[in-house]
């Protein structure tokens, strides 16, 4: 029983370089996309809280706050506050939609090979699809 | 099974998959609804500016709603960001240090953003 738990190969410690050419499934896609989508929020937290900070506190900080998006704030232009909220709104929208799918399948055990497979082609292409349109009413295309 | 204490102890690892599981789930449940609750706001009639935005958050049912999402969120990220950390950082010594770095951070922001609600 030892031995043969010893000679099982281990896949472990997969290169930075090899990560180009691993091709994954769409849930792949998706779960991978979760974790950068999560870590992307996380880090932009203080940039989302400044937002809500200036978009709440007096007419003069909500003023700020819409200048961001115009003329930009201190030494970032406004088309670059835009495309970071642009991220984010992304971010949220795959977190929030690859999340809901991951209740979905807990709650209703949808857990086949071809369920995971249809879920996360839906959810990718939802959250892109709501994406370009945020994006174009951000970018003031309507 | 592997000796687990004194000098041999195993300082990595969650140890209590089920609570981070669960806890995930129900404060990712809380922030969906409220983003729901917010965006019904928004989206109802008038004029989107300055006194309908800060109207929304005026009341306090809804400021101590988005006091319970901030909690949410930052627990929800807490266990989130953790498991990249257990995942992708093996030296016990920096994944401490990234661990503690992501709680000063999620605290910090999550007291921002409640001396933000509870100011107006």
């Amino acid at each position: 029983m030892a031995n043969t738990l010893k000679e099982r190969p281990v896949y472990r410690n997969i290169h930075v370089a090899q990560i180009v050419s691993y091709r994954l499934p769409p849930a792949g896609i998706v779960s991978i996309l979760h974790r950068v989508s999560g870590a992307l929020m996380f880090l932009l937290l203080p940039f989302v809280i400044w937002l809500f900070d200036n978009s709440l506190t007096s007419e003069i900080s909500f003023d700020r706050f819409s200048s961001a998006f115009s003329s930009g704030v201190g030494f970032l232009p406004g088309w670059f506050v835009k495309l970071v909220c642009l991220g984010l709104i992304w971010g949220y929208l795959h977190h929030f939609i690859a999340g809901v799918r991951h209740l979905w399948m807990d709650m209703t055990h949808s857990v086949t090979k071809e369920q995971g497979h249809s879920s996360a082609i839906v959810t990718l292409a939802l959250s892109a699809l709501l994406t370009v349109a945020l994006g174009a009413k951000l970018f003031g295309l309507f | 099974m592997s000796t687990n204490f004194g000098s041999k102890r195993i300082v990595v690892g969650a140890h209590y998959g089920t609570r981070d599981w669960l806890s995930q789930r129900v404060t990712a449940v809380l922030m969906a609804l409220f983003t729901v609750v917010l965006l019904v706001q928004v989206l109802l009639p008038g004029q989107m500016g300055y006194y309908k935005w800060a109207g929304i958050f005026a009341s306090q049912w809804m400021k101590v709603l988005t006091f319970v999402v901030i909690v949410s969120l930052a627990f929800h990220a807490w266990v989130g960001v953790r498991d990249i950390w257990m995942d992708y950082v093996k030296p016990a010594g920096v994944r401490l240090a990234l661990q503690v770095f992501s709680i000063v951070w999620l605290l910090g922001c999550a007291g921002w953003a409640v001396q933000v609600i509870w100011r107006l």
